[in-house]
């Protein structure tokens, strides 16, 4: 790509590029995020363009590989423009069938359209699928009309325009004032104003500024914001070239988590070609504006997504908090004003400036504007990234757009806010989700996680398994967290092993304050929350571990039995061919059972058996 | 040890002691691990303590201080892969290749791990198994996903042995 010097010359790279393409012009796209790729997507793309290659089409149709589009449940994905068909779970043997039908002949292939659970209707369009429907795609939208790696693509659908416009019409203070009034507030989970942020990082005394965009996603079962990097980096870049603009910073970082090889990737060719064509770089437009972004990619720590941890990290150190007496935005990066924000708050930027901050209000609640990306997971039929706008309820997003628990189950509760957050039970599922409706009812908004759990799953053991989370990612700098984390996983451990007695609960509940108290960075401050939101709306199911010594969800392996009932029983022998320890007994014809001895509780035969024969006692 | 690849390391990262991170990334890609002689050559090259070297390659879980085996198997413990089973399915792994969380197989075939969330939600519980994505699966789906690595169960079928601590 040429280079670009002015605002003028912008415009007219970007009509040229418009112009160059028709809107009508069929255009086969494919999901290939990592998601995608783990359902063999990558294999799909090159079946499509071997097969355009055979029949020479390739002038005729185009292929854009997108990255994820939200519907993780049904990946890959590929939708048919412009009349935005959508097929589902598509493999490379369908490619064919695809192109000669509905590219060459209009017709749809039934068998690959997304069919409605309930109704049993086949669904072609992709807005029409209920998992689209309900939902508000502002931000995660742009997604699925661009190819990631093509910085054309993101300049066809009005890229950097924003970014453009506030160089040539806005002073800092202005893009600051704006910022604020929008109402946007942090996305990675503190909720903090971003206009306020930015305005004491502008204000804080130094010769150099920084911004950083906090990638290092850690929240297990939370993946919004690598959605969001592999899908269309530019609008996360161009949201970090405003802001820093905006504070008066030349010099940004992206720290991008470990375990994101792809997301990485794609931000380093978003970069490259920003540099390339002089959006990045020394005086940028024209403007006498200078800006450079570095990548940084983290170790596999999950404390490093605390800003204080992310900038040692940056600089090469060991990822340890320190105590924010004195605020990053004032001193941080090697002691410098430093701005840190998430990836999805930094995507919102560019919208609220070419859309304004009065639109930006409209959407959302009274304390929480915009709309969130939820990574809605766990017991819950379509998995996936769904952004709506902030205010709607649990039950909506679970039910409406999640299509509810697969299998007939009985939600339970909705965990958020990761190993920080809490369980929301059932009852509660008719609150609006916002930052203070959910810290309300002892949770948090979080970055976005949002776990579904039904009657199978074990409210102590769900506890359990963050806290021993937290235990291993304690860095250890605190006292509290460091020994308190180990102290009540050893704790919610023995209740699950059927070894609780009825002090422990008053002991986890002390150790969590010592911890709330004594620690120095969010970690440990909040790392009894999942405990103490579990104690709070599910005791009937510690006291059942502790006194009964019972585990009424059937996980906990110490205190549960398996039985083969025979009625069910058909004696087909899948249970026994499975069993590695040879617990199971039974002749063909005659049900089978289970030696409670030998049993070691590993679940291959449940899992194996295809007539729920077998129980848990 | 190759030296001129790890010059090559060094050169890139202009010998600036705040790339360390990256340093080790790009040493463990080469390596498949840290080896000591190589940590001691960046260090005495670098003009930094081995001590401090030793800190970050220890701090951070990305990187391994002993050899690797052949495939590698990641068990993601996400959230959603939890509620889904994952435990169970890293149980049956661990019994059925015989090495704890960490560890390598004696044949040098496997070193198994866990990952806190491959964000592949849909897919839960998924294992990868030497880079391929195995997803929905079950403690019963394991002995067949290993065959395909060329492992045989062990004989005879064992207790699980105790998890430890920290992987």
């Amino acid at each position: 790509m040429r280079r670009i010097t002015t605002p003028q010359e912008l415009e007219e790279v970007r009509k040229e590029i418009q112009n160059g393409r028709d809107p009508e012009k069929p255009c086969i796209a494919i999901t290939s995020g990592t998601s995608a790729r783990a359902y063999g997507s990558e294999k799909v793309v090159k079946a499509f363009r071997d097969e355009l290659k055979r029949r020479r089409l390739g002038k005729k149709i185009d292929l854009r590989v997108t990255g994820g589009q939200g519907f993780d449940e049904r990946e890959p994905l590929v939708i048919i423009h412009p009349k935005e068909i959508m097929y589902q779970r598509v493999g490379p043997n369908d490619v064919e069938e695809i192109i000669t039908e509905t590219l060459l002949n209009d017709r749809v292939v039934d068998r690959l359209l997304y069919v409605h659970p309930q109704t049993g209707e086949k669904i072609a369009r992709k807005d029409e699928v209920p998992f689209y429907k309900g939902q508000m795609p502002i931000v995660f939208g742009n997604n699925a009309l661009i190819d990631p790696t093509d910085i054309e693509d993101y300049l066809a659908i009005g890229g950097y325009e924003a970014f453009a416009k506030v160089l040539v019409a806005y002073s800092p203070e202005g893009v600051i004032d704006i910022a604020k009034r929008s109402g946007l507030r942090g996305r990675g989970g503190g909720g903090f104003p971003t206009g306020v942020k930015w305005e004491s990082c502008r204000n804080a005394q130094g010769d150099k500024h920084y911004v950083i965009c906090n990638a290092d996603e850690g929240d297990p079962g939370a993946y919004m914001d690598r959605g969001l990097l592999e899908g269309n980096p530019h609008s996360v870049l161009e949201g970090m070239m405003i802001g820093a603009y905006a504070i008066g910073s030349d010099e940004g970082y992206v720290y991008v988590r470990y375990e994101y090889p792809l997301a990485s990737e794609n931000v380093k060719t978003a970069i490259e070609q920003l540099r390339e064509c002089g959006l990045l770089g020394k005086d940028i437009l024209g403007t006498g504006f200078d800006f450079d972004i570095k990548i940084s990619r983290g170790g596999g720590a999950f404390v490093c997504g605390e800003s204080t941890a992310l900038m040692a990290s940056i600089e090469g150190e060991a990822g340890e908090p320190r105590a924010k007496h004195i605020h990053t935005v004032e001193s941080g990066l090697w002691d410098k004003p430093t701005n840190l924000n998430n990836v999805e708050t930094w995507a919102n930027v560019s919208f609220i400036i070419n859309k304004g901050a009065d639109w930006y209000t409209t959407i959302g609640t009274e304390g929480s504007k915009g709309t969130k990306i939820f990574s809605l997971v766990g017991k819950v039929n379509n998995t996936g990234l769904v952004e709506v706008p902030m205010g709607m309820t649990i039950r909506e997003i679970v039910f409406d757009i999640g299509g509810g628990i697969p299998g007939g189950g009985k939600l339970k509760a909705v965990q958020t806010g990761g190993p920080s957050g809490g369980c929301i039970p059932a009852s509660l599922i008719d609150i609006p989700v916002d930052f203070d409706k959910l810290a309300e009812v002892g949770s948090i908004m979080g970055s976005g996680g949002m776990i579904v759990m039904d009657d199978t799953t074990c409210m102590v053991d769900i506890a359990k398994y963050f806290m021993n989370f937290l235990k291993d990612e304690s860095c250890g700098k605190c006292t509290s967290c460091r020994e308190g984390t180990r102290r009540m996983y050893e704790i919610l451990d023995g209740i699950t092993q059927g070894k609780g007695e009825e002090s422990d609960i008053e002991l986890l509940e002390e150790l969590s304050w010592v911890m709330q108290e004594a620690s120095l960075c969010a970690l440990g401050q909040t790392a009894p929350n999942p405990a103490l939101s579990t104690l709070r709306y599910f005791r009937d199911e510690y006291e059942a571990h502790i006194k009964d010594k019972r585990c009424p969800a059937g996980v906990c392996k110490a205190l549960i039995t398996y039985r083969i009932n025979a009625d069910k029983c058909t004696a087909c022998g899948m249970c026994k061919k499975v069993c590695p320890s040879d617990a199971i007994t039974g002749e063909k014809k005659v049900p089978h059972r289970i030696d409670p001895e030998k049993c070691i509780r590993c679940g291959a035969c449940v899992s194996e058996c295809k007539f729920d024969a077998i129980e848990v006692v | 040890m190759d030296t001129r690849a790890i010059d090559r390391i060094l050169k890139k990262h202009n010998h600036e002691h705040s790339s360390i991170i990256a340093m080790l990334q790009d040493l463990q890609e080469l390596e498949n691990y840290l080896p000591e002689n190589s940590l001691e050559y960046l260090s005495e090259k670098l003009s930094m303590p081995l001590s401090k070297i030793y800190r970050i390659a220890t701090f951070y879980n990305a990187f391994s201080l002993t050899p690797r085996g052949k495939h590698l198997i990641s068990v993601c413990l996400g959230t959603a892969c939890h509620v889904r089973g994952a435990a169970k399915v890293l149980d049956r792994i661990r019994m059925y290749l015989g090495v704890e969380v960490g560890g390598m197989t004696k044949d040098g075939l496997f070193s198994l791990e866990t990952v806190n969330c491959l964000g592949a939600c849909a897919m839960g519980p998924i294992v990868v198994a030497g880079g391929d994505y195995y997803g929905q699966m079950t403690p019963a789906k394991v002995a067949p996903t290993m065959k395909n690595y060329g492992k045989k169960p062990p004989k005879p079928a064992a207790k699980p042995p105790r998890r430890k601590g920290k992987k």
